[in-house]
């Protein structure tokens, strides 16, 4: 694990989502960012405890948050573009402030909008893992390659949280894109996370 | 004949039990003081502040998506905030977040910039076409306050309940 962004290799995002979703073996819970981070997800195959963002910028984490306190036994996991981290900086500190321990916090940096282009961010110089260490965070840290975000994911699979995992991305854009249909999406979540247990017809 | 009625915050804190309402966010503000220290002081409820707004439309929304049921409080300044989020996660996946707004910015306003941004506010929850209403009244509050988290979740559409001064006193300056 790394504190310094110095020699991190830039990785693919689909690659190290799949890696994710390969792991979740308890009906893990995860949260898709808006853009690229949940068109990964959603490419990486479908899960009904999957829950794919169509806007509201910046809001995975909180969202993820919400679903971890309402679910202590649940992982719940974020998937969030380091744009959409720079729009709601200030959820760090109230991750830390609640410490849900079962919340894990994935961040895919790429330091560009890719989405709308590949315009660089503002945040060309930070350095998001000491971000987020100073906002009480302590844990957090950069994945220096996939074996090391593989091991890292084991670690916060295995212990208590909150944890923040850092990921340089390289500039290939994503495999698929989300179907756009929120009613349906919101559904199939719950019925992922239990909340809805009636059978669906047809 | 004159029924004694508890203060608004006693009786919004009884609703918010009997909805089940146990997720309290909040942005802070003086007139919402007395409640969010009833909040806070209860163990029925988990209650905290977040750092803006959106964050918390956030939060509610995962938790009522993983069976948690909460409310938002703010005040005026702090819904105005909100039209991005507001339209593109409550509204378009249909989640009842619901928001409980003290209403600054009218009946003696002191400040500019609350007044201007007061304005705002019904137009805003208009056109996203969200259920809201004032409260003004202490023999109104209960049944406006809870029709209204009832209404929210069975027809899983977030809603706002704003609170006049007429009810809360609002802030008021020294003359």
């Amino acid at each position: 694990m790394s504190g310094t962004t110095h020699n991190l290799k830039r990785m693919y995002r689909f690659d190290l989502t799949t890696r994710l979703v390969a792991k979740l073996k308890q009906e893990e819970a995860v949260i898709g960012g808006i853009g690229h981070s949940n068109f990964d997800l959603w490419a990486a195959g479908h899960r009904p405890q999957n829950f794919y963002m169509l806007g509201s910028m910046g809001l995975a984490i909180p969202i993820a948050m919400g679903v971890a306190l309402a679910q202590p036994a649940r992982k719940t996991f974020a998937l969030e573009g380091d744009g959409s981290l720079l729009m709601e900086l200030g959820c760090l500190t109230t991750v830390a402030a609640q410490a849900p321990k079962n919340l894990i916090i994935i961040l895919f940096d790429n330091g560009i909008y890719q989405i709308t282009g590949g315009q660089p961010t503002p945040g060309l110089h930070a350095d998001y893992v000491a971000i987020a260490r100073a906002c009480g965070l302590t844990t957090a840290a950069w994945a220096a390659d996939e074996v090391e975000f593989e091991r890292m994911l084991d670690n916060a699979l295995a212990t208590d949280g909150p944890h923040f995992i850092g990921c340089k991305l390289d500039s290939q854009g994503p495999k698929a894109q989300t179907e756009r249909d929120p009613a349906q999406i919101r559904d199939r979540f719950m019925r992922g996370m239990g909340t809805k247990k009636n059978r669906t017809l047809g | 004949m004159t029924e004694t009625l508890p203060p608004w915050h006693e009786i919004v804190l009884n609703v918010f039990k009997a909805n089940e309402v146990k997720l309290i966010t909040y942005v802070p503000d003086n007139v919402l003081k007395p409640l969010i220290q009833a909040l806070h002081a209860d163990p029925y409820f988990t209650c905290f502040a977040t750092a803006r707004e959106e964050e918390a439309v956030g939060i509610l929304s995962g938790a009522w998506m993983a069976g948690l049921r909460g409310i938002l409080l703010m005040q005026t300044s702090g819904f105005a905030t909100l039209p991005n989020v507001l339209a593109s996660l409550p509204c378009a996946f249909q989640i009842p977040v619901m928001m409980m707004i003290s209403e600054r910015g009218t009946l003696g306003e002191f400040n500019v910039g609350q007044a201007a941004v007061c304005r705002t506010m019904r137009p805003i929850l208009d056109s996203l076409a969200m259920e809201h209403h004032t409260v003004s009244r202490l023999d109104e509050c209960e049944m406006i306050v809870d029709r209204t988290l009832r209404q929210a979740i069975m027809t899983q559409a977030p809603a706002a309940l704003i609170l006049s001064p007429l009810l809360t006193g609002g802030k008021v300056v020294a003359r």
